[in-house]
């Protein structure tokens, strides 16, 4: 794995703080799509551009992470007219101090896990876990369900560090399958985005509460 | 064959799209399963069921929870035209299209022997589920669908993250990278340890949480409470044994590597916790059908418990996992009959309902009997076999906990149930002209027909199947 692959994890790490830190719905969708477009062009650099289908893989990445789920997300939010994140559970600042705990705790969890010789040194692992508890900090303390499902996308992103890794393990058909698999759930997550909003007239999940015990 | 079973539902599934009829299309439902039903008694008579190089292989195990799939999704087509002709008011269209698309994906598990085909099936499940849970299209259903479809989405998340790991546990070791349970089974010994211990941690929770374990459990019973009871079936029958499958699936790879005891002491502790999660709320429970999902989170735990357990816990694990998966569907059936009745599903509004829909209320009853584990039925066998088991190996405190939780969930269930079906028609309860006829009334008789007989008879061919699928998975039975 070459020495450029570092640099870009930092800037998906720093785009996951730069996710929990704004109150802005439309620059947490704009970070998280940054964040899966960056992801896709590693894939095809990792991977060398000779073969045709890594390099069909990462295009269909860059373009289903970074523009077609996006597209999807900024046209729901036009439709429900909102723009900012009101009182997350966890207000910004303890946010982004979880955060770092989180990416804390993944490099010092991902230490004891020795690394493939063409790994070695490299912060794919810790940035993977670190990218994961931050998608899920995402869904866990905003209320509002299109920022959940950005943090959705945030964890799945995590996930993909680490497939990074194991692009040689992973057959092109699974691949395919992972991909097409989160762009159906983010369309049918966004339906029932939709109906949420007709329904409560308003995309907050805290009015989704009269399922308790 | 390999590709038959996948394929019939599918091809259903399009057929269903086209089908211009309300009124025909539930049929079409009963075709299909009638069909999958013949194709899957085939290949289990098959010694080798293989296709895709590999990449589909029914075995043992597969077989069994093949076999429960595929009577639950029978039994739930067969009910299914009684029960969408009450409800006319909605097209039924993409309901049939996502059951049975639902059916080819829960084939597709079964069968899959590569972990990312696997992944991609159970997440395929999850989706085509969402909108079966939003059939009834009110806030509530919808409150459900949300948390159902966000709660399982980071779960199978999780369980991508689990099935890398475990990638990565054979690249470290410098052993081809390759996802085929044949080869991680093989190179199962030489697996890098720090590694398979986190995949299988994340695995267990990411999987888990398809399966309802507590405390990853949540979406359940909103799911369950806010879905048409024939959806609640599917899931509880079908679904939950699916990812109990991917479970035992990566418990096997942990056995071979030869840290079974690590991965058997996670599910005690998970097992165990989601029994007294589920006994505690079932004891103050005030909506039927939302008592069956906690029902459904306790027999979870059981599934699990025998698997932990080892030895004969892990044949009565999966002698269990049949039990539960052809009595739920009673209890589910049964409980939306009720609802359908009364209108209501809330304890105190509903009572007396065997004056009202007497063969609704009469097979509750029988179900609740049955999946608290009390002689003659199926389940009784099973959990005995775990207890003993727990007894046997010595582990007292195991075999207490397990059995005064069972009387606890006997004790708050029977409540509910007995408070639902005795009595006079409360007043409070509107009255609906839903009566019992024989379309809503025989698919149930028929479970539990099923269920009654596993308790009597064990045959021997699925007492072969039984033995072989413990074997593999290191139990005696």
């Amino acid at each position: 794995m070459s020495r450029a692959v570092d640099p870009v994890l930092v800037l998906v790490i720093l785009l996951n703080f730069f996710a929990l830190g704004t109150s802005r719905v439309h620059a947490v969708i704009n970070g998280v799509a940054l964040q899966g477009a960056v992801l896709g062009a590693l894939a095809m650099l990792v991977h060398g551009v000779h073969e045709p289908l890594p390099v069909l893989l990462g295009v269909a990445t860059v373009l289903v992470k970074g523009i077609a789920i996006p597209m999807m997300l900024r046209r729901a939010m036009r439709e429900v007219a909102i723009r900012r994140e009101v009182e997350p559970y966890i207000d910004y600042v303890p946010s982004l101090l979880a955060c770092a705990a989180g990416t804390a705790m993944s490099f010092l969890f991902a230490q004891r896990l020795p690394l493939a010789p063409q790994h070695a040194g490299s912060i794919l692992v810790p940035a993977a876990l670190a990218t994961v508890v931050s998608g899920f900090l995402v869904i866990s303390t905003r209320r509002k369900a299109i920022t959940q499902v950005a943090g959705y996308l945030m964890l799945e992103n995590g996930v993909f560090i680490m497939g990074l890794g194991l692009l040689e393990a992973i057959p092109f058909l699974v691949e395919v399958g992972v991909l097409l698999d989160l762009f159906v759930a983010i369309f049918v997550m966004g339906i029932i985005l939709y109906h949420v909003n007709r329904e409560f007239a308003s995309l907050d999940t805290a009015r989704l509460s009269s399922l308790k015990e | 064959m390999a590709y038959a079973l996948v394929l019939v539902p599918l091809v259903a599934a399009l057929l269903a799209v086209l089908f211009p009829s309300d009124r025909g299309r539930p049929w079409l439902v009963v075709l299909a399963a009638l069909a999958q039903t013949a194709t899957v008694l085939l290949a289990l008579r098959e010694p080798r069921v293989t296709g895709l190089d590999g990449w589909l292989l029914l075995d043992a195990t597969g077989k069994l929870v093949l076999g429960v799939t595929t009577t639950v999704f029978l039994a739930c087509a067969l009910y299914l035209p009684g029960y969408l002709r009450l409800r006319p008011e909605r097209s039924n269209r993409i309901f049939c299209m996502c059951l049975l698309a639902f059916d080819a994906m829960l084939a597709l598990i079964t069968e899959a022997h590569h972990l990312g085909l696997m992944w991609v099936a159970v997440e395929a499940a999850t989706l085509t589920t969402a909108p079966l849970i939003y059939f009834n299209r009110n806030a509530r259903s919808l409150e459900a669908t949300w948390k159902y479809l966000l709660v399982g989405s980071v779960g199978i998340a999780l369980a991508l993250l689990g099935s890398l790991f475990l990638a990565y546990s054979q690249l470290q070791a410098s052993l081809g990278a390759s996802l085929l349970l044949e080869d991680v089974l093989r190179d199962a010994p030489h697996l890098s340890k720090p590694w398979l211990h986190s995949a299988f941690v994340i695995l267990f929770i990411g999987y888990g949480t398809k399966m309802g374990l507590a405390p990853m459990h949540t979406w359940k019973p909103d799911a369950y409470g806010e879905a048409p009871g024939v959806v609640g079936a599917l899931l509880a029958g079908g679904l939950t044994n699916c990812a109990f499958l991917a479970i035992l699936r990566f418990y096997r790879i942990c056995f071979a590597a030869g840290d079974g005891a690590f991965a058997r002491q996670l599910m005690l502790a998970f097992g165990l916790l989601s029994m007294t999660v589920a006994a505690t709320f079932m004891a103050r429970q005030r909506d039927y059908k939302r008592m069956l999902a906690y029902s459904s989170v306790e027999h979870m735990g059981i599934l699990v418990v025998g698997i932990g357990l080892g030895g004969a816990g892990i044949f009565g694990s999966l002698f269990h996992m049949i039990n539960n998966g052809v009595t739920k569907v009673v209890l589910f059936l049964a409980a939306g009959n009720i609802h359908r009745a009364f209108g209501s599903k809330r304890v105190e509004d509903v009572s007396g309902a065997l004056r009202r829909v007497p063969a609704s209320a009469a097979l509750l009853l029988a179900g609740f009997f049955a999946i608290t584990g009390s002689p003659p039925f199926g389940p009784f066998l099973s959990e005995f076999t775990i207890v003993r088991q727990a007894f046997g190996s010595g582990r007292y405190g195991v075999g207490v906990a397990f059995l005064v939780l069972l009387c606890v969930v006997f004790i708050g269930m029977g409540a509910a149930v007995v408070s639902v079906v005795q009595g006079a028609p409360s007043a409070a309860a509107r009255a609906t002209d839903f009566r019992d006829d024989f379309g809503t009334v025989a698919p149930i008789v028929l479970c539990i027909g099923v269920a009654l007989l596993l308790g009597l008879y064990l045959p021997p061919p699925l007492e072969r199947l039984l033995n072989e699928a413990a074997a593999s998975l290191g139990g005696a039975s």
